[in-house]
C-alpha cells in the first residue's frame, strides 16, 4: 500500500525532473532570461555611475546594483515557473499530470524546485561573471547568497504558481506578471534604496518580498566594502541611524528598517523562509481546488 | 470470501449526475462492466460521454452518485484509481517540447514504474504501435496518427487493468483508424485489459461487446451490439418479384411478417434472417426476381432508440467541457 508521502515526493521529482528535461530541450530560454538582467546591470550601471557616484564609501553603483540584478536574476524565472503550469493547462499535459497517482502539492512543490533549479543556474552565471564587473565574491559570502537566493526564488515561485492556478491562457499570465514584476522589480531596492524615499513607496517595498532577498542579499556582499572603506578613513561605524557620516550611508543603503528597526540577514532569511511556504501552501490549495 | 475474479465487475457507476452550473450534463447514469470487456459508450457530442470519462478517470468530482474501479472508489481513494487505470483523451496530452522517449519516461516515474520493468515495457509498447525507430524525435515532429499511438503506448506504460480511451480515432485516416482498433484487439487478448471507450463513429463501436447509447445525459439502452440489432426485430429481407403486392400478401398472411413495399421491393424483418432464407427461399413459390438479406446496423439502433440520427455537428456540454480544459 502507498503512502501519501510517497505519492508527495515522486511528484515532487517527476516534475521537477521534468522542468529541467524541457531546459535542456530549449537552451536559448537560459540564454534569453539571462540577457535581461545583464542589460539592466550594463545599461543601467554604465548610464548612472558617473552621475550618482558612490552610494557609500567603496561602492560604487555597479557594485550597489549588481546585488539587486542577482536577486533579479533570481526573481524572473522563478515568477515565470507559474507560467509552466498555464502552459500545460493550454496545451493539454496537464490532464497527464493529474490522472497521475501523485499528490497535488508534489505538483505545486515541484514545479516551484524546477524553476528554483532555473533561477540558481542563472544566478550561478551571474556569480561567475562577477570578477569582470570589478564585484568580488568571497567563498565566506558565496556559503551565505545561496540559501538567501533560493529562498528567495520559492518565495517568487509561490507567488507565481498561485496566480498560475487561476489563469487559463499564457497570455492572461504574462499579463498579470508584467503588472506585477513591474512594482516587484522597480520597488525592492534593486535600482535605488527604499529607506530614503516617500512614504507611500517605502509602504510599498516593504510588503514587496523582494526587497528583504535584495538587501539581505547586499547585506552579504557589501557589508564587508563599507567597513574596509570606513575604517579605511579612520570613520566609525555605528549601527543605527545617523551615528556617523559613514554610519548614516550605510543605513540608508542597506537594512530594510521595518518599525525603525534594521533587519538582519538572518531576520529577513527567515521572514523569505515564512514567506515562501505560506504561498507555496496557499499555492498548492488554489491548485487542488481548481482541477 | 472467495469470488471469481472475471465474473467482478471492474467499473460499477451507481446515479451518476453531473451539472455544470444549470445544465444538466449526466442525468444518473448506473452501469457495470465486467473484467476484459470492450464496453462502448455512445452518443453524439454533447451527449455527456466525455463528462462521463472524465469523472471514472477521477478528473471531475459528479454531483451525485458513486464510481467504483478496481474496487476502489473514485473521490476517496483517486491515487488508487489513477494508479489502475491507462487514458488516451480526444485531445492530445504529449508534450511537444520533449521527445517519445521522454514523455514515456515521465509517465514510468509518475506512475512509480520500476525501471527494469520501465525499458522493457517502453521497448515492447513502442515496437507493438511502430513507433520504436522514431522514439528520439520530438512529438512536434510527430503526424496526428503517430501522436494517437504513442498516447496508446502511453496510457499502458504502467499495466493498467483499464484503458479509457477517449475518441481515439477523433481526426484520423481510415488507415491509422483500422490500425488502432487491430491494437487495441491485441492488447486485449494480450493483457486481458478491460476497454472503456467512447465513440460517435457507429461502425467502430461495432467491436465492443457490449454498447451503451446515451444521448441527452441519459443512458437509452445498454446491450451487446448483436442483441441491440436483434432487438430492432432482426434482419432486413428485400425481394424483388414479378408482383410486389402479391408477393407482400403472401409473406403477411403464410408467414406472419410485416412487410412494406418500397420503390416495388417487399421488405420486412426476420430474426436471425440468414437461417430463415434458405428455408423461404425452398417454400416460396412466386417468382423470385432477387431476395437479398443485410443486418440491421447500429445507426439503425441509434434512430430506433433516440429517434434521431447521431449529429456529427459539434455542440452542447462536451465543448464546452473541452473548452474549459483547452482554454
Amino acid at each position: 500500500m502507498e503512502t501519501m508521502s510517497e505519492n508527495f515526493f515522486r511528484g515532487v521529482w517527476v516534475i521537477a525532473y521534468r522542468e529541467l528535461m524541457r531546459l535542456v530541450m530549449e537552451p536559448t530560454r537560459i540564454v534569453v532570461t539571462l540577457a535581461t538582467p545583464l542589460l539592466f546591470l550594463v545599461m543601467f550601471g554604465g548610464g548612472f555611475s558617473r552621475i550618482v557616484g558612490d552610494m557609500a564609501p567603496g561602492v560604487d553603483f555597479v557594485k550597489f546594483m549588481y546585488p539587486g540584478i542577482l536577486a533579479m536574476a533570481v526573481v524572473m524565472p522563478s515568477l515565470f515557473s507559474g507560467l509552466s503550469i498555464v502552459w500545460d493547462r493550454e496545451f493539454g499535459f496537464l490532464r497527464e499530470i493529474l490522472v497521475a497517482p501523485i499528490s497535488r502539492s508534489g505538483i505545486v512543490v515541484g514545479k516551484a524546485l524546477g524553476g528554483g533549479t532555473m533561477a540558481m543556474i542563472q544566478a550561478m552565471f551571474l556569480l561567475i561573471l562577477a570578477p569582470l564587473l570589478g564585484v568580488h565574491i568571497e567563498f565566506g559570502q558565496l556559503v551565505s547568497l545561496v540559501p538567501l537566493l533560493l529562498l528567495l526564488s520559492m518565495t517568487l515561485s509561490g507567488l507565481g504558481i498561485l496566480v498560475a492556478s487561476r489563469m487559463k491562457s499564457q497570455q492572461g499570465f504574462q499579463l498579470v506578471m508584467q503588472l506585477l514584476l513591474l512594482p516587484l522589480m522597480f520597488l525592492s531596492g534593486v535600482f535605488f534604496p527604499v529607506n530614503d524615499v516617500p512614504a507611500w513607496l517605502a509602504a510599498i517595498a516593504k510588503i514587496n518580498p523582494v526587497t528583504y532577498g535584495v538587501d539581505a542579499i547586499r547585506q552579504v556582499m557589501l557589508t564587508g566594502a563599507i567597513h574596509s572603506a570606513a575604517t579605511g578613513v579612520g570613520g566609525l561605524v555605528v549601527d543605527g541611524p545617523g551615528k556617523t557620516l559613514t554610519g548614516r550611508l550605510a543605513t540608508n543603503v542597506m537594512g530594510t528598517q521595518l518599525f525603525g528597526h534594521s533587519l538582519s540577514i538572518l531576520e529577513e532569511g527567515l521572514f523569505l523562509a515564512a514567506l515562501a511556504t505560506v504561498l507555496i501552501s496557499l499555492a498548492a490549495c488554489s491548485f487542488g481546488n481548481r482541477e | 470470501m472467495k469470488s471469481n475474479p472475471a465474473a467482478m465487475p471492474v467499473i460499477v457507476a451507481n446515479g451518476l449526475v453531473r451539472n455544470f452550473g444549470t445544465i444538466e450534463a449526466v442525468k444518473g447514469i448506473s452501469f457495470a462492466i465486467a473484467s476484459g470487456e470492450i464496453f462502448g459508450f455512445v452518443g453524439p457530442n454533447g451527449a455527456g460521454k466525455s463528462t462521463t470519462i472524465n469523472i471514472l478517470c477521477t478528473l471531475l468530482r459528479p454531483t451525485a452518485g458513486q464510481v467504483m474501479v478496481n474496487g476502489c472508489d473514485v473521490q476517496r481513494d483517486s491515487n488508487a484509481v489513477r494508479r489502475s487505470i491507462g487514458l488516451v483523451f480526444q485531445d492530445t496530452t504529449l508534450d511537444s517540447y520533449l521527445t517519445a522517449e521522454q514523455n514515456l519516461l515521465f509517465h514510468g516515474w509518475a506512475y512509480g514504474v520500476p525501471s527494469a520493468t520501465l525499458s522493457r515495457r517502453m521497448r515492447e509498447l513502442l515496437e507493438l504501435v511502430e513507433l520504436w525507430d522514431r522514439r528520439k524525435e520530438k512529438i512536434s515532429h510527430y503526424s496526428g496518427g503517430m501522436k494517437r499511438r504513442l498516447e496508446i503506448a502511453r496510457g499502458l506504460l504502467h499495466t493498467p487493468r483499464v484503458l479509457f480511451l477517449d475518441e481515439p480515432t477523433l481526426g484520423l485516416d481510415p488507415q491509422t483508424r483500422r490500425h488502432i482498433w487491430n491494437y487495441v484487439r491485441e492488447l486485449r487478448e494480450r493483457e486481458g485489459l478491460t476497454i472503456f471507450m467512447t465513440t460517435h463513429y457507429l461502425d467502430e463501436a461495432e467491436i465492443c461487446d457490449r454498447i451503451a447509447i446515451i444521448d441527452h445525459g441519459k443512458l437509452v439502452t445498454l446491450d451487446t451490439p448483436d442483441r441491440l440489432k436483434d432487438a430492432l426485430g432482426g434482419d432486413v429481407v428485400t425481394l424483388e418479384t414479378e408482383d410486389a403486392p402479391g408477393a407482400a400478401a403472401i409473406v403477411r398472411e403464410r408467414y406472419g411478417f410485416d412487410p412494406v413495399i418500397t420503390a416495388g421491393q417487399v421488405q420486412f424483418r426476420v430474426p436471425n434472417g440468414e437461417r430463415f432464407l434458405p428455408e423461404f427461399v425452398r417454400s416460396f413459390d412466386q417468382p423470385l426476381r432477387a431476395i437479398s438479406v443485410r443486418r440491421p446496423t447500429l445507426e439503425d439502433v441509434f434512430i430506433s432508440q433516440t429517434g434521431h440520427a447521431i449529429r456529427p455537428a459539434a455542440d452542447g456540454v462536451q465543448d464546452a467541457w473541452r473548452a474549459r480544459w483547452k482554454r
